[in-house]
């Protein structure tokens, strides 16, 4: 299949070097490519730091395209997607691949909005069948389901499910050639920008933390979170919650834990008083270890989970704590 | 302020997602129907815009004849135009959809005035297409973000924010324009009794659409094998306790 053209993979990075999730991306993009045998580019936007640089070979990309431009430094989706859309022309792409992240998400469904094509999102994996179609994988339900189908056109625009794949280098780092890009960004392009950030402080972020003490409506009350409050706080955890939880007004949305909440990634979930509903455990898919204390040994959870201790969160949690400081002091 | 908010009607999935016998679809006979919390909060957005403000909340769904029951439960909470693009109960692709969506604000709007704000859920719960709504913003040349958390309107703008690395960042819109929302961005109010019996008797405006094929061609859906089968019991009540802190301290929790 050698007349198939090249994969383009948007890349997000930070002070630390490449995104996580678009290492990912890149690994989806990469093993497209393969498909195919066609080249793999990147493009990224600002200026690349040596360790960005460093990641994109070890990650196999070719050629890498510097994207410069008046104003548009800052994050502006319709700017960047148009930066990408005329980079896709200009390299002859066929497959823009990003992570599925909020911005990942979005600068592909304005590349697809302003360039007119579809735009495939949470992919898992995809192969080219021919020059103008690829075979593919991807979530539904936030990962709960999966679809294969196929994609017919080019070029195709996919972004890549932040859970579902992992982020593995090449053997050998290839030499990456960097390419200058110059944006002429228009009044429309920044339409739409961030115009400030504020950072939030205090109390360890849900999404980041490597212990999360979860309770639901098993929990039974506002007050009845005190004992878990205790539990996470012993044990350096954050508390997550299900939507029965937030909803009920017993704790903040932003502790919620699942399909329309945060993805943890955890060393540990201790759920507690939680049944176990698919949108629930979209959110805890990559804790490494599971938890599940419940009164009803038939919950779901109990099937998605490693360990369950049965019986009534109300007696066991407290008695936990309890256990922990005598540990502790001894 | 006229707002118009747009809604999905989905299967409320339980525990398990059943397939129907081909894989080309998920069996809903057992199951109930919703919209994302996404959407919900979509709604009760627009309904305190509009109590703040005043002006009209319109809720728009394009879905089977059954849908018309989410509309009802939108306006059980304060939306008072409904409209239906009635379908068939094939899936749309969200070009389709956002089409179809374009085609009625066009309508909509020469009858009734322009919307100030167009609200969308982040994604839709069950395909998770993550972008019907930046794609009504393009057709319609206005100003669209996704991911809204809070959102302050001003008469000529509003302010939007996003989280984003353990912050928030701050978008500046002028109206008219598109916000995509997230749940967490308020909590939605229970409709009370008079609200339900208003909605049930609201005039719904119904659109016929013709479904149109997609370029991403469904071959099956199957229910991803999952790591873990069943969990190992550690025992009951607080007998199983001694057992869980000898796990923690294996993992590494408890030093
Ligand atoms: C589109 C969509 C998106 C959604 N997104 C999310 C999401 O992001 N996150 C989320 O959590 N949910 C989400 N939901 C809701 C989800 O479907 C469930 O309704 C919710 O997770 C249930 O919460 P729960 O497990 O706390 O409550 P329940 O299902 O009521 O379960 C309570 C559990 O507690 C146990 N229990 C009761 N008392 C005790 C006790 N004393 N000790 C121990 N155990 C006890 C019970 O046996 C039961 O298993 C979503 C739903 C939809 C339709
Ligand atoms: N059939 C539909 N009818 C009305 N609104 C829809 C429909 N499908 C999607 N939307 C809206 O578009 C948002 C994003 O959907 P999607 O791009 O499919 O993930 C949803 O949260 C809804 O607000």
């Amino acid at each position: 299949m050698s007349n198939v053209a090249g994969v383009l993979c948007f890349v997000e990075y930070d002070d630390d070097g490449v995104a996580d999730a678009s290492l990912r991306a890149l690994t989806f993009a990469r093993s497209l490519a393969e498909s195919s045998g066609s080249s793999l580019a990147a493009a990224v936007i600002g200026s690349i730091s040596s360790s960005v640089l460093a990641s994109l070979s070890l990650f196999g990309v070719n050629d890498v395209y510097q994207v410069a431009s008046n104003g548009l430094d800052v994050y502006a989706p319709v700017g960047w997607a148009r930066a990408l859309g005329e980079l896709i022309e200009s390299s002859g792409a066929g497959a823009l691949v990003a992570a599925g992240s909020d911005r990942g998400n979005e600068v592909m469904a304005n590349v697809g909005a302003s360039k007119g094509l579809p735009m495939v999102a949470n992919c898992l994996s995809a192969s080219w069948l021919d020059g103008s179609s690829i075979r593919l994988s991807r979530q539904r339900w936030a990962g709960s389901l999966i679809e294969d189908a196929v994609l017919e056109g080019v070029p195709a625009l996919l972004s890549v499910a932040s859970d579902g794949v992992l982020a593995s280098p090449v053997q050998t780092p290839v030499a990456t050639a960097v390419h200058e890009w110059q944006l002429q960004a228009n009044e429309t392009d920044a339409s739409v920008r961030v115009v400030e950030w504020i950072g939030r402080g205090g109390g360890v972020a849900l999404a980041d933390a490597r212990v999360v003490v979860g309770g639901g409506r098993g929990v039974g009350s506002e007050e009845g979170f005190a004992a878990l409050d205790e539990l996470a706080g012993l044990l350096g955890a954050a508390v997550g919650v299900s939507r029965a939880v937030t909803s009920a007004g017993w704790r903040p949305h932003a502790q919620q834990v699942g399909q329309t909440g945060t993805r943890i990634s955890a060393e540990l979930y201790l759920a507690c008083g939680i049944s176990g509903a698919t949108q629930h455990l979209a959110g805890c898919r990559s804790a490494k270890h599971v938890v599940t204390i419940n009164t009803d040994a038939d919950a779901p959870f109990l099937s998605r989970a490693d360990y369950a201790i049965v019986g009534d969160l109300s007696v066991i949690v407290p008695a936990l704590v309890s256990a922990i400081q005598a540990r502790k002091s001894s | 302020m006229n707002v118009l908010v747009c809604v999905k009607r989905v299967a409320m999935v339980g525990a398990r997602i059943v397939l129907t016998p081909d894989a080309r679809e998920v069996d809903v006979r057992q199951l109930g129907f919703t919209i994302s919390p996404h959407e919900e909060c979509a709604v009760e957005e627009a309904v305190r815009i509009v109590e703040r403000r005043g002006g009209v909340v319109t809720v728009l769904t394009l879905g089977p004849p059954e849908a018309a029951e989410q509309l009802r439960d939108a306006a059980s909470i304060g939306a008072t135009q409904l409209v239906h693009l009635v379908s068939d109960a094939r899936e749309w692709s969200p070009v389709a959809t956002a089409e179809a969506i374009v085609e009625a604000i066009r309508h909509l709007e020469k009858q009734s005035g322009p919307y100030d704000l167009i609200l969308f859920g982040n994604e839709a719960a069950d395909t998770g297409d993550y972008q019907v709504g930046v794609r009504v913003a393009h057709a319609l040349a206005r100003p669209c973000v996704n991911g809204i958390k809070n959102l302050e309107i001003s008469d000529e703008s509003v302010r939007a924010r996003r989280e984003f690395r353990g912050g928030d960042e701050l978008y500046d819109l002028t109206l008219p324009c598109v916000v995509a929302v997230k749940e967490g961005i308020n909590l939605p109010r229970y409709p009370s009794l008079p609200g339900r019996m208003r909605a049930k008797k609201m005039a719904i405006e119904e659109v016929p659409v013709e479904w149109r094929e997609g370029a991403l061609h469904l071959e099956r859906l199957r229910v991803p094998v999952e790591p873990r089968e069943r969990a190992e019991i550690l025992g009951n009540g607080a007998d199983a306790i001694p057992a869980l802190i000898e796990l923690l301290e294996q993992w590494g929790i408890l030093a």
